[in-house]
């Protein structure tokens, strides 16, 4: 989103300088100022700070200074038998999230649009049961699925598959077995932020000129074919903004894992992710130097999904 | 539209549609149905395979747990739980909508040295997630562990609402704030009588989306608040839930407390949050 504001503010902007403005005031830095000083003293420094710190070894608390060891941290995260394990494991879990959720969401928030898209009675009262896992905090979410993958026969989804079944399927330890964990906590956060692109979507299908699918039906298009010749070409930036920022959030995970392996003791080799070893490294194990290291080579594939999301709307601008 | 709809609205595409509405409805609603049924089950029903889905006995026994168990200074108070996550939530939303918008309005509208380097230096900041400067700052900020402002002092401020703004305001005509500026108005007299009250829409989008961040925000709690006087929602319901043998029955009915005034907001201004979200979405 913000990249592709860059592309329209600026061409906004060039058509503003054009017209005579008064030479500003002291207001523009003054109006500013506050909130480019917290910015700055909770952003930029802290940032700063994090690749700083990744150079030393650092435990609060600890009466001997910060000592600085160079590139150890990062070294460690590679070669460390004990570390690179656990952090390479949580880079693989934070991929094998993204390569499912990503297209699967997509895919289903595209289609949930289309669908309460349609003009039918009684649309506002789904709309709004579609919409409603948005406002519920993860932490409530955890609570809730984390009663529903209960691992025994009275979990939910136990008690309903056994019901469903008459008795044939068992109790199955859902957040337990390393198989289904990441699975469960992907079920979980679909259900929880699918509505949000489902509705940044349902904007851009509304945009999409109603004259097209006129023009479209008149050449006797399917609706298959109008699918794939007006919607998804009408939506393909919003598409493309809404994969990304999917991968981000992939690799934000923290919340889900951190509050389901406190509480519920779910199988955390298979569901562990980079931010979740950044905090507990950082914090649980106080060695800030080490989860400062996690951090920044976190904040670099950030930054990557970033700099493609820039370079593929670029593109699309070309083509315009 | 209209000839889309006359040509493919036949009654099978309808029975799909409904079908396919039902479905959905039913699987993003069950979780939320679950959780309110629950919080009315005795407390050791809960827990009952599907039979927790359909109740035979409900009660209100959790909401007073919840209500006596929370009412000591050991345990913390619910009341206190609930004006640390309101207090933090309305210091950042109200904050931010005035602290980033003014921030918008000056990159967009005023002329000023250094602005174009604080744009290019916004843009940059709007890549870096808070959880990537989480641990430095609770290293900086060790020290002031434990006060509802440390909770709320980090987040007043965001590259990407100010973001949101300067793209606003771009968009609204120059004419009208000329005319102001004729009428002797200086440049805050302008912004606040004339340009926020033109900008509703893109201050209910920073509002919706940092009150729906603020009010669930877990990371910086876990790292900044050990003691129950100063623990938000999320927090506290995260503690509780973890105590052994968990009381699921009063948990859920403290996650209930915990939605409902979300949820009353919601449904109260639930069209005008769906248009705000999809259009600035598309304005992006």
């Amino acid at each position: 989103m913000t990249l592709s504001s860059i592309r329209t503010g600026s061409s906004r902007q060039s058509r503003a300088k054009r017209r005579n403005r008064p030479p500003g005031s002291g207001a523009g830095p003054l109006m500013a100022a506050p909130g480019l000083i917290l910015l700055t003293a909770f952003l930029a420094i802290p940032f700063i700070g994090a690749v700083v710190m990744s150079f030393f070894r650092i435990q609060l608390g600890n009466p001997r200074p910060p000592r600085f060891v160079g590139l150890e941290q990062y070294a460690r995260l590679l070669f460390d038998p004990d570390i690179s394990s656990t952090f390479l494991r949580s880079l693989a879990n934070n991929f094998a999230f993204a390569i499912v959720v990503v297209p699967l969401q997509t895919a289903l928030a595209l289609g949930l649009a289309i669908l309460i898209n349609r003009k039918l009675r009684g649309m506002t009262v789904f709309r709004t049961l579609f919409f409603m896992p948005l406002v519920f905090p993860l932490a409530l979410v955890a609570v809730i699925w984390r009663l529903i993958f209960a691992r025994d026969e009275n979990g939910l989804l136990n008690g309903f598959l056994d019901a469903i079944s008459g008795g044939a399927i068992g109790p199955h330890d859902w957040l337990g077995d390393p198989a289904t964990a990441l699975g469960a906590i992907i079920v979980m956060s679909i259900w929880q932020s699918v509505s949000f692109q489902m509705i940044i979507l349902l904007g851009a299908l509304q945009s999409v000129p109603p004259e097209l699918y006129e023009a479209a039906s008149i050449d006797r298009a399917g609706r298959w074919s109008q699918f794939i010749h007006v919607t998804v070409p009408g939506v393909r930036n919003t598409l493309i903004f809404v994969t990304l920022l999917t991968t981000i959030f992939a690799f934000r995970l923290f919340d889900q894992v951190y509050l389901l392996d406190k509480s519920a003791s779910i199988n955390i080799e298979a569901t562990q992710t980079v931010m979740f070893q950044v905090i507990t490294t950082g914090y649980d194990q106080n060695n800030i130097g080490q989860g400062s290291a996690m951090a920044v080579v976190f904040l670099i594939i950030v930054a990557l999904i970033a700099l493609i999301q820039r370079r593929l709307i670029r593109q699309e601008g070309g083509v315009e | 539209m209209s000839i889309v709809r006359s040509r493919s609205g036949g009654i099978a595409t309808r029975v799909v549609e409904y079908a396919l509405l039902v479905l959905f409805a039913v699987i993003f609603f069950a979780p939320i149905y679950y959780l309110v049924v629950g919080s009315f089950r005795p407390g050791d029903q809960v827990l009952s395979g599907i039979q927790g889905f359909f109740p035979s006995e409900l009660t209100w026994d959790n909401y007073l747990d919840v209500i006596r168990r929370f009412s000591n200074s050991t345990t913390g108070y619910l009341w206190q739980f609930i004006m640390v996550s309101v207090v933090v939530t309305a210091i950042v939303v109200i904050g931010g909508l005035l602290v980033n918008s003014l921030a918008g309005y000056a990159l967009a509208r005023m002329r000023w040295r250094g602005r174009s380097f604080v744009l290019v230096a916004v843009t940059v900041l709007t890549i870096i997630p808070f959880e990537a400067v989480a641990l430095p700052l609770y290293f900086m900020l060790n020290g002031s562990r434990n006060t509802v402002f440390v909770q709320a002092l980090p987040f007043i401020a965001s590259a990407f609402s100010i973001f949101l703004f300067y793209t606003f305001f771009l968009g609204i005509p120059n004419e009208i704030e000329e005319a102001a500026r004729l009428d002797g108005a200086g440049p805050f007299r302008t912004f606040f009588s004339i340009v926020v009250p033109m900008s509703r829409p893109a201050f209910a989008t920073v509002a919706i989306l940092t009150f729906l961040a603020q009010w669930g925000s877990y990371l910086w709690p876990v790292l900044m608040v050990t003691d129950t006087s100063v623990r938000p929602l999320p927090l506290e319901l995260s503690v509780f839930q973890a105590a052994q043998p968990p009381e699921w029955g009063s948990v859920l009915a403290f996650g209930v407390i915990f939605i409902t005034p979300v949820v009353v907001v919601f449904l109260i201004f639930q069209r005008w949050f769906v248009a705000s979200i999809a259009s600035s979405a598309i304005k992006g």
